[in-house]
């Protein structure tokens, strides 16, 4: 078993194209001008950190990767700095075919568009109990007192948990996915500690069932067998996990791009039709999230060759500004017409809580925008931005009313 | 008069959703959420637009429009 150590001991990243590292401080701030380098230089960058791991930035091969299950294995999904051998088990992001269909068709019926239509107004509500603790003052942290709140309290809803254990998943999700990458003991206490409440809470659905997420999971079946409780708890794992600082970190996207833009606030305010498209473009230019995959067979892309046993990282994100694929892909155009991006993932692994995702976005911009709609940024305080797997802002200091700019 | 066809290719849908938000009219969902055309796919006319937004909206590229 490997130790990582490398905790704030990184080397700075000197050439990108063969020593990148999403974890240094200027990916962080801005990965933006990174990405367009390598696209038109090295548009598939290597690195030897992470134990040996590509980065693709172009579109097509971000695609063609996401597609190919038989070379890039979703056994592991995240690029660490050590491998844990068995990886983490959150199926079904973490199965391959032919396993994977009847895992994601347990989950799948949860979170159709019918299902999500039905928590909509809950969450509108707490979007509006969110902002009326900081509406008196003029000013609020958008990202620390709005967005983050929003979908840790509707998963904790859905699943069946206290509202209240938000800050636990927050503190876990942030051990494991984003010091966990490179600290192995923080990841191990943070999995530790999700596994223990999620187990104790599978329990208790054992003896009496309710109308929750979990209870699903847990009586859910593939051929007619019950799930593993091992199964069972890593497909809560993932949805405790995969919907709450990614939808976060979008929310906290939209809100800093329309603070810093205030045309384009005025303008969803007169034009709320304009509202889908507005969604979809900031999903596009801010996506949030990189997956990862396993090299498990030698493979080329595009003339260039892949060795197995490397990690790729799957940057949605940088596919998402490719000029190849979207024209101005560098300007945020709310009435963007033609928008095939790939912020919830391509192919089989498309994010099964992409409905509930674009739900919790809407509303929260839309409820923020009927009471706030006019804000800027506090020049007197900075953004500041997480680091690794999911990048969002997680400081978004805003003046409003009388306070505004 | 020319009519127009829309298809999705259930091999290649993943669920996105994007056509059932863009056109609500010419595609539905199954309890997986994934789409097809509603009907044998038929476009009624005033409905070309919707249909052209759905195709180039597919993130995997799953609808496919023919012109007869």
């Amino acid at each position: 078993m490997t130790r990582s150590t490398t905790n704030g001991q990184r080397p700075p990243v000197g050439d990108w194209a063969t020593d990148w590292d999403h974890l240094d401080p200027r990916w962080r701030n801005d990965p933006y001008p990174i990405w367009d380098e390598l696209r038109s230089t090295c548009p598939i960058a290597h690195t030897r950190r992470f134990m040996g791991a590509y980065l693709p930035t172009r579109y097509e091969d971000v695609r063609a990767i996401a597609y190919d299950t038989e070379r890039f294995s979703s056994r592991r999904v995240i690029v660490r700095d050590y491998r844990l051998d068995p990886p983490p088990s959150t199926p079904p992001i973490t199965a391959d075919p032919p396993e994977h269909k009847a895992l994601k068709q347990i989950l799948l019926p949860l979170f159709v568009p019918g299902e999500i239509a039905k928590i909509e107004p809950q969450t509108r509500r707490l979007c509006n109990e969110l902002i009326d603790k900081f509406m008196s003052e003029g000013r609020c942290d958008a990202a620390q007192q709005y967005s983050r709140n929003v979908p840790v309290r509707v998963i904790a809803t859905m699943l069946g948990v206290p509202k209240d254990d938000g800050d636990l998943f927050i503190r876990w999700i942030h051990e494991i996915l984003e010091v966990g990458i490179k600290n192995e003991e923080i990841m191990r206490d943070g999995m530790d500690a999700m596994n223990r409440y999620l187990a104790a809470e599978i329990e208790k659905r054992k003896d009496a069932p309710r109308d929750d997420l979990i209870t699903k999971v847990v009586s859910g079946k593939i051929n007619g067998e019950r799930l593993t409780d091992e199964l069972a708890l890593g497909m809560l794992r993932l949805l405790l996990a995969a919907g709450i600082d990614t939808t976060w970190s979008a929310i906290g996207a939209a809100l800093w791009h329309l603070a810093r833009v205030p045309q384009d606030a005025k303008r969803l305010v007169a034009e709320p039709d304009l509202m889908s498209t507005a969604i979809e473009e900031f999903l596009r230019a801010y996506a949030p999230v990189t997956m990862a995959r396993e090299v498990v067979k030698c493979a080329e892309i595009n003339g260039h060759p892949i060795e197995a046993g490397n990690m790729v990282l799957l940057a949605f994100p940088a596919a998402n500004r490719d000029p190849a694929m979207f024209p101005d892909a560098d300007r945020v155009i709310i009435d963007r017409k033609e928008n095939r991006h790939a912020a919830f993932s391509l192919g089989i692994h498309r994010c099964i809580g992409s409905n509930l995702a674009r739900m919790e976005l809407t509303v929260a911009v839309q409820e923020w925008l009927k009471r706030i709609p006019d804000f800027c940024l506090d020049p007197a305080r900075p953004v500041t931005w997480s680091e690794g797997t999911v990048r969002g802002p997680r400081s978004v200091p805003i003046l409003f009313g009388k306070a505004a700019c | 008069m020319s009519s127009m066809k829309v298809h999705v290719d259930p091999d290649k849908c993943q669920g996105h959703n994007r056509c059932k938000v863009l056109a609500p009219e010419l595609f539905e969902l199954d309890g997986y959420g994934n789409a097809k055309e509603i009907g044998h796919g038929s476009v009624p006319p005033g409905l070309e637009e919707k249909a052209e937004l759905a195709r180039a909206n597919c993130p995997e590229w799953a609808i496919g429009i023919v012109e007869e």
